[in-house]
């Protein structure tokens, strides 16, 4: 749940980004830290092994201004993708306020996009929340590489595996371009902190 | 389950009042009141450092986590303290309730046993008033 701070008139809201490993999660943050830089004020903090792989967290924060006399400093964070890491991905999910879930478009990832979405579910549920009615965007990542042949996913494939329940709103994207990337952190803070405007009336 | 506690602002006031007489005064360069979250709840500091305190938490978070689960390892429910000494500056982190950290960072010139009674003295104080 978001932080509410009455006398600085602040709030802390927490997006997670969420998906299977090597699926993208920190080149989207990587995208924002570029591509927004001048509204950043603090350095991008990630916690990677040797293998440059997220071992512990990508962090991003910075302010999109005031609502309802309110400063709203977005905290964006990513979970390390990797099956083995599950206490570090709940550890990360606490408190989460928003979620964007990297999906891989790729063919071969099909089964890793669904695991990974239905381990987010668990460890949600761990915390007593709900995946359908906690603020969710779906990315699909990696459209690029079918420009170089690799068979991924139609983003139809992508929906009926991994949305046809929750009817999130979703975005293809290409990380590594900057395509869409953008739209899903935009979508996902507007959702996000109109689900908190109730709260700050 | 999730835990988390709603301020008000004489709440917040009189957390920053404790935390300023009980450390801040006595040379302590920066305290922060956290959740386990990641979120800033109270900041204070002496005006000498400049640290990024938002990243501070979000990393003292994941970090009280990890060694919670070091904990559980060894049959312990928790590491209710912990400190981590530098060259120049240390931190000291300590629990304050189940969800509640406080983080202090100190130089050389407060010690760490004159520190640890400061800052049990101000939890204690803390904890009182939520």
């Amino acid at each position: 749940m978001a932080l509410i701070n009455p006398k600085k008139r602040e709030v802390q809201v927490k997006i997670v980004y969420y998906g299977p490993g090597r699926g993208g999660k920190t080149t989207n943050l990587e995208y924002i830290n570029r591509k927004f830089k001048k509204r950043i004020l603090n350095e991008m903090v990630t916690v990677k092994t040797y293998g440059d792989r997220t071992l512990f967290f990508d962090f991003l924060p910075f302010d999109i201004g005031e609502i309802k006399g309110h400063s709203i400093k977005i905290q964006l964070y990513t979970v390390p993708g990797q099956v083995k890491y599950n206490a570090t991905r709940r550890l990360v999910l606490r408190g989460v306020d928003g979620i964007v879930f990297v999906a891989d478009s790729m063919d071969l990832r099909r089964e890793m996009n669904i695991r990974s979405l239905q381990n987010l579910k668990e460890n949600l549920e761990a915390f007593n929340k709900n995946m359908s009615n906690i603020p969710l965007v779906m990315q699909y990542n990696k459209r690029d590489l079918s420009d170089e042949g690799i068979p991924i996913l139609s983003v139809d494939t992508l929906e009926k595996d991994l949305n046809s329940q929750l009817k999130a709103p979703y975005f293809s994207a290409s990380a590594i371009r900057g395509d869409n990337v953008a739209a899903t952190m935009k979508k996902i803070i507007a959702l996000t902190v109109s689900s908190l405007r109730k709260k700050l009336e | 389950m999730e835990f988390t506690i709603d301020f008000t602002k004489e709440q917040i006031e009189s957390i920053e009042e404790i935390l300023q007489k009980e450390l801040i005064d006595l040379g302590v360069q920066s305290v922060i009141l956290m959740d386990l979250a990641g979120n800033v709840i109270v900041n204070l500091d002496s005006g000498e450092s400049d640290h990024d305190v938002f990243s501070l938490a979000a990393l003292a978070a994941g970090n009280y986590g990890a060694v919670s689960a070091m904990a559980n390892i060894i049959g312990e429910q928790e590491f209710s303290l912990l400190f981590h000494k530098g060259e120049e500056e240390s931190i000291h982190f300590s629990k304050v309730v189940d969800d509640l950290l406080l983080l202090t960072i100190f130089n050389k010139n407060v010690s760490l046993g004159f520190l640890r009674l400061k800052v049990g003295e101000a939890i204690k104080r803390i904890q009182s008033l939520i």
